[in-house]
């Protein structure tokens, strides 16, 4: 069994799973059981000036009866004081001190930044991360994104926190901004030990259409609340892998966005984080999920050779690339397991409407029909010289491995836009002709 | 002795209700996520009426059960009772492609019951008829699934129709003939009602044949169709048929739809002849109307019997018994003009395919009722006197024009059992409404069709994915690469 124990920015943990600071991570009581179900750190619910919250709180995006694809709030940090929290926060980390309990702070000024982050140290805390991503109500008073929008204001911040942190300082990342790495270059400059990305999404996501209000409704009306869920891990393990492979950002990466089993965890690691933080899951499901995902994840790293966590951390970043880098004669196709094939045709329509007109609908001939499928009925088959290999298909296709891309040996050498371009002006290239 | 009621009214209409519950709302929409929606869907081109199944199915996912049930309505104006009565294991579900991925199918018959109830429990009128009329009338002989889908169709395309049935009720089998517990008659005359409100005209208790007669319809009429369906039940011909207590099925069935199902009489111990689908629902019938036996006698085996499987399933669910391979040979008497038993003989399959009785193997099945369901005759000797030149082919069903409905005989149509030799009555939907579209196009040289599909070679003239066996789009490309 592979070695999940965690060693970031000088916090340890035995697994790399930590409960991310939110709803989850209100309470010793939550931060107790988080552990019992195996958890290996917890992040507290952003402490600060306790706040009044409203009623609702939480709205969904549903998708074909799927609940809580995405999720948002407009709920904000705790609304407890500073004094309980930190008592609590004591409590947890002297029952557990083999996990790591990490606080989570948002104030205003540089006296209560320092005041805070001593009184962290001292309850026990085994690091503090800056909230500078609160897309709600924060914002709004100076605080949360209005922070990590602004680099120079962050790295201010970051750095009023390092003159009197005696424990790690990781910064949390809001992806409310155009380039999410000017901010993680901030939080460098400022003397930060670790980044953690993504904070929630500006989102709306459904309107009542009775009330013709958005929800979370709140006696009429609404405001925007942070978005996550798994429907947000695409643009996470974006920014975390922008992250990762800045050559100025050079931090630990906590990820977070999305994760809610062991693959969504593996993914994060093998795009450059190297400890992960569960919410909406947690919230949707509670803390038994850890199971699975430390057992799969173990499991994963065995199956790879892998012997601790630390193998698979940024395994897959170098392979994203920029986009003129990419071989332009690299070639594959869609090819049809016919044995398989259950008659949708999801793929023509797919093809025929939203993509190249690649596919045809033609008389099944010595094909057969396939499994289940009417003897006569039409089906479908790949034109493979205008196939461009855009996947579609096998997207849509609601069969496992029914049809697979299948590489096609061009013959040509690698081609790059960037080498093409450069050819073209050099006039040794004829320009490859326009698509008819 | 005569027969008489067996249960009260409460148990009797417990027994007889609706077997499958209607969904909740929530049933209805995670049923129809699992819908995959196909493209030219298999289950579309399984349904004789080629609903858009997938088209429907959508919009119950998305909360738009009213205009779910007015798809279903617009391709089978009886949607409501073939969501009930149609075999949807050979149809529809039995082609849905998830079976090929060795999952449940969508449960289209109950989705569709979902959408129209949803209309029907509200009052809802889909559609009305044009209000500029074509000035052309169709008369109906009989107002059965058949004529039904015709007389719809023809209002819907601005034609008079006026239905004529010789009982007081209309809806032929769809109202008379269906066990209760795939759909009480209340749904088939609530059909028959909305189709009313399109302008349809009905003329109760009136038999075509005398007065009027069919000669008086062509000439008052500019079409004639024939939804006359089947004759009597077939007779045995054997010794006791005369018997107080020995009925046809479709008579037995029809007495509890005609008055309270507490009323009907039936048999404390019941023997049905035959194993059709009616057989199965008469035998049922008679076991949830409280007979304390009820068995099947068929010549054959479980392999031959033309009821469904499903069909046999629920029987035996029913605690219904089945002597396989015994035929009856004569009805024996209990000497006061009723029935003592049934003497049977034992049979096995014969070369050449047939089956033969056994020797020395006779035995008696005791019995108070006999029902026959040995199917139902064809109407040749009846259509050939009412309308003289009518052809009929060997098996005495009604010559056709597949395309038009159109008989032999010009202007006059025919549709449903009739045609058919006895389907489902979602077959007998479409035979209406081709007819009434063969019917606008000679009387307006429109053509109308289903909706169509386009693909990138262009519409052409042909519905596809409308009940069509070839999806247009296989001859569309080839004229395509012909070059036309």
């Amino acid at each position: 069994m592979a070695d999940l124990s965690t060693h970031f920015a000088g916090i340890e943990s035995p697994n790399p799973f930590w409960v991310a600071s939110g709803p989850p991570s209100n309470t010793a009581y939550q931060c107790h059981r988080a552990f019992e179900a195996g958890w290996g750190g917890v992040v507290w619910k952003t402490i600060g000036d306790p706040i009044v919250n409203v009623s609702s709180r939480y709205s969904a995006h549903n998708v074909n009866g799927q609940r809580m694809v995405g999720f948002n709030n407009i709920e904000l940090i705790s609304d407890r004081s500073p004094e309980t929290n930190l008592r609590e926060i004591k409590e947890c980390a002297d029952r557990w001190p083999e996990h790591a309990v990490i606080a989570s702070l948002m104030t205003d000024t540089r006296e209560n930044w320092h005041d805070l982050v001593k009184r962290s140290a001292d309850a026990g805390a085994k690091g503090i991360e800056l909230n500078f991503g609160c897309p709600h109500g924060m914002c709004e008073r100076g605080m949360g994104s209005a922070v990590g929008q602004n680099p120079d204001v962050a790295e201010t911040l970051v750095s009023w926190v390092m003159e009197a942190a005696e424990i790690p300082v990781i910064v949390k990342l809001t992806p409310n901004i155009t380039d999410v790495t000017a901010a993680a270059r901030a939080a460098r400059r400022g003397g930060a030990d670790a980044i953690s990305l993504i904070n929630t999404i500006n989102s709306i996501t459904q309107v009542d259409l009775d009330r013709l209000v958005p929800e979370p409704y709140v006696g009429g009306q609404s405001a925007h609340g942070g978005y996550c869920g798994p429907a947000v891990k695409p643009i996470a393990l974006n920014m975390v892998q922008s992250c990762a492979a800045d050559e100025d950002v050079r931090l630990p990466i906590s990820g977070i966005g999305g994760i809610g089993t062991w693959r969504d965890a593996a993914e994060f690691l093998a795009l450059g984080a190297s400890s992960l933080q569960v919410c909406t899951a947690i919230m949707h499901y509670g803390f038994r999920i850890v199971e699975e995902m430390k057992e799969g994840l173990s499991d994963y790293l065995d199956s790879k050779g892998m012997a601790t966590v630390g193998e698979l951390v940024g395994k897959a970043a170098p392979t994203v690339n920029s986009w003129e880098n990419l071989d332009l004669h690299y070639k594959r196709i869609a090819a049809i397991d016919y044995d398989k094939c259950i008659g949708c045709n999801l793929c023509y329509i797919a093809c025929e409407d939203g993509a190249h007109q690649a596919i045809d609908l033609v008389a099944p001939g010595d094909r057969g029909n396939g499994p289940g499928r009417i003897e006569g009925k039409p089906i479908p088959e790949i034109v493979e010289e205008e196939c461009v290999g855009c996947n579609l298909c096998s997207l849509v296709c609601p069969v496992d491995d029914c049809i697979t891309m299948v590489d096609v040996e061009t013959g040509k050498e690698e081609l790059t836009w960037k080498q093409y371009g450069e050819l073209l002006e050099q006039g040794k290239i004829d320009p490859i002709p326009a698509h008819p | 002795m005569s027969l008489e009621p067996q249960l009260d009214p409460l148990t009797a209409a417990a027994n007889m209700a609706e077997m499958e519950p209607p969904y909740t709302q929530q049933q209805a929409r995670v049923e129809a996520s699992r819908c995959l929606n196909c493209f030219d869907a298999p289950c579309i081109t399984a349904c004789p009426t080629g609903i858009d199944i997938p088209g429907f199915i959508k919009k119950i996912e998305h909360a738009k059960d009213e205009a779910a049930g007015r798809t279903i309505l617009e391709a089978n104006i009886l949607g409501a009772s073939c969501a009930r009565v149609c075999p949807t294991d050979v149809l529809c579900e039995g082609a849905c492609v998830l079976n090929a991925r060795d999952e449940k199918p969508i449960e289209i018959g109950r989705l569709q019951r979902h959408a129209t109830d949803f209309l029907y429990d509200r009052g809802i009128r889909p559609f009305s008829a044009p209000t500029e009329k074509s000035g052309k009338r169709v008369a109906l002989v009989g107002s059965g699934p058949a004529s039904l889908g015709c007389a719809a169709e023809l209002a819907l395309l601005g034609h008079e129709a006026v239905v004529f049935e010789k009982s007081e009720q209309p809806g032929g089998l769809n109202t008379y003939g269906i066990a209760y517990y795939k759909m009480p008659p209340a749904i088939s005359l609530q059909e028959v009602d909305l189709i009313r409100s399109l302008g349809v005209e009905f003329r109760c208790g009136v038999e075509v044949g005398n007065d009027p007669t069919l000669a008086q319809l062509r000439e008052e009429f500019d079409a004639v169709f024939l939804g006359v369906g089947l004759g009597q039940t077939r007779a045995l011909g054997i010794p006791g048929e005369e018997l107080e207590g020995v009925v046809d099925a479709l008579s037995f069935i029809q007495s509890f739809h005609a008055g309270p199902l507490h009323e009907t009489p039936v048999g404390r111990q019941v023997v049905v002849l035959g194993c059709g689908n009616t057989a199965i629902d008469a035998v049922t019938q008679a076991k949830r109307l409280g007979a304390e036996s009820a068995t099947i006698v068929y010549r054959r085996t479980p392999r031959e019997m033309s009821a469904y499987y499903f069909e046999y399933e629920l029987a035996m669910g029913d605690g219904c018994d089945f002597a396989f391979e015994a035929t009856p040979v004569e009805i024996l008497g209990d000497g006061k003009g009723g029935i003592r038993a049934l003497r049977c003989r034992r049979t096995r399959p014969a070369e050449g395919g047939g089956v033969e009785t056994v020797p020395d193997s006779d035995f008696e099945l005791p019995c108070d009722m006999v029902i026959e369901a040995l199917g139902q005759e064809k109407q040749q000797e009846w259509l050939a006197s009412v309308l003289p030149g009518l052809e009929l082919d060997r098996a005495g069903r009604v010559i056709i024009d597949p395309a038009s409905g159109q008989t032999t005989l010009a202007g006059v149509y025919c549709g449903g059992d009739a045609v058919n030799g006895g389907k489902e009555v979602v077959n007998a939907v479409a035979d209406g409404r081709k007819a009434a579209r063969g019917m606008h196009s000679a009387f307006t040289g429109e053509q109308v069709s289903g909706p169509v599909q386009a693909s990138r070679h262009g519409v052409a003239g042909e519905p596809s994915g409308s009940g069509y066996w070839e999806p247009v789009r296989v001859p569309e490309r080839a004229r395509a690469k012909a070059g036309l």
